[in-house]
């Protein structure tokens, strides 16, 4: 990849370190709720960037196996997709859900991994 | 006084209101625009009448766009009733017995300001987590699920003929309205296609009663005090519908801000809603229906974000915070296959 270091995920752990240290503490009311958004989603990315393309491959793996055919990620979660619609996964029930929630885990885990923590 | 130019034509429109309302003389003080809200926009003041009276107000309005010549403009939302409307729908609810605030009066969309509607800026909290932590509620809480079992059962009483106009749906046409709304995006989504199947293959247990709903009656729009609920906020996507979406909502995860041991908002339990619901006149409802709705709620939070997301991606004005709770979407499924088999 013809690229230097900074690699761009450490890019992006920079800006969202830059924005936590020096900005958070100068701002507030609505543009410091904004930033908080705004830090939330650099920390989306970083996570993306870490294990993103390993979960895409363990999901593609999955759906290989479900479907019996190949295609690429979006093309295969629409197969599946039509085929839920239409009640064709029945007699798959138990290894679909299994697929749905390891895939809907994964994807949490990028978008907001302290939502697994309960707080009571 | 605030410089913003925005601020200070809200200002001069709230100031010929108030001169009609309280009485021409009355001042306005402190004026702010409150944060959070992804839609709509709440702005606090206080009018001093000629009378020498303070009234703490809150205004809500439809979100102000200046375009580049100056003009305003509103986003148009595919959700929801107009403020007219849920002012409107919120009186009414005062006369049937739910918390709610006074509305004090109306502004018309002109070349100035959108549409909305002024009420009474009652005191308490409305941010979920602050309820649910914080020991000044920790009375609140233990009546906080009654309460609002209670309340919903006033609403969901209320008399039709005297409401407003308002969308109706049938469960049926609910889930395909928003099975509608997923397939609209290009994009696919196997985990909700899974739990609108769940769903559809059990509408027996969805109930067939049809009334006022809220909407959206959940932890986050109840305003509560040290002595429980004493507002029921946000009525803007109140339709005709089935009651019993309303407690299944305030039941979905998202909703107990991790406080996941409570099921009823964080805060109570099934059999308090229940008994609450029974008490306002509502009859009793079994806990399966409830939980059908819980997942039925759990689902359409997850449409709700779809179309955010992409209201921010194909939408004439983007926005950071729509595209940040479009990855919300992810809670949501992650829940709903939880809660399924």
């Amino acid at each position: 990849m013809p690229t230097d270091r900074p690699t761009a995920a450490e890019l992006v752990s920079a800006v969202k370190q830059h924005l936590q240290d020096n900005v958070v503490p100068v701002m507030e009311g609505q543009p410091a709720f904004h930033l908080r958004v705004a830090i939330n989603a650099l920390a989306i990315v970083e996570r993306t960037m870490a294990d993103g393309e390993t979960m895409n491959r363990a999901e593609l793996e999955r759906l290989r196996v479900l479907l019996g055919e190949d295609g690429n990620l979006i093309d295969l979660n629409r197969r599946l997709s039509a085929q839920i619609e239409a009640g064709e996964m029945g007699e798959q029930k138990d290894t679909l859900l299994t697929h749905l929630r390891r895939t809907a885990l994964d994807k949490l885990q990028l978008a907001n991994p302290r939502y697994l923590i309960p707080r009571d | 006084m605030h410089d913003d130019p925005a601020t200070v034509v809200l200002q001069q429109v709230l100031l010929e209101e108030l001169a009609k309302v309280y009485g021409f003389g009355s001042t306005l003080a402190d004026l702010q625009k409150l944060s959070g809200g992804a839609s709509r926009e709440t702005w606090s003041f206080d009018v001093s009448t000629p009378e020498g009276e303070t009234v703490p107000l809150i205004l809500k309005r439809d979100p102000v766009i200046v375009e580049p010549d100056g003009s305003i403009s509103t986003e148009e939302s595919r959700l929801g009733v107009t403020r007219a409307t849920e002012g409107r729908l919120m009186e009414l609810a005062g006369g049937a017995g739910v918390p709610v605030p006074d509305v004090a009066f109306y502004l018309s969309e002109d070349e100035r300001t959108t549409e909305g509607f002024v009420m009474q800026r009652l005191q308490g909290e409305a941010l979920g987590l602050r309820i649910l932590r914080e020991d000044a509620y920790a009375d609140a809480r233990l009546k906080l699920a009654f309460q609002c079992g209670h309340a919903a059962a006033r609403l969901h009483g209320m008399q039709q003929t005297a409401l407003p106009e308002l969308q109706s749906l049938d469960v049926a046409e609910e889930l395909a309205y928003h099975h509608e709304l997923m397939s609209s995006v290009d994009h696919p989504y196997p985990g909700f296609e899974y739990g609108f199947r769940w769903l559809e293959e059990r509408l027996e247990l969805a109930g067939d009663a049809h009334t006022l709903v809220h909407g959206d009656f959940r932890n986050g729009n109840f305003l509560v005090g040290p002595d429980g609920l004493r507002g029921v906020l946000d009525w803007e996507i109140a339709h005709l519908g089935n009651p019993l979406n309303d407690l299944g909502w305030i039941c979905v995860r998202s909703w107990r801000y991790g406080y996941l041991k409570k099921p009823v908002g964080g805060f109570g339990e099934i059999a308090e809603l229940q008994a609450g619901y029974e008490a306002g006149g509502g009859g009793w409802v079994s806990e399966e229906a409830i939980r059908y709705w819980e997942v039925f709620g759990t689902l359409r939070w997850g449409m709700l974000c779809i179309n955010m997301t992409f209201t921010h991606i194909n939408g004439s004005h983007t926005s950071l915070e729509k595209a940040v709770i479009g990855r919300r979407t992810a809670e949501t499924e992650y829940d709903l296959l939880q809660l399924i088999d």
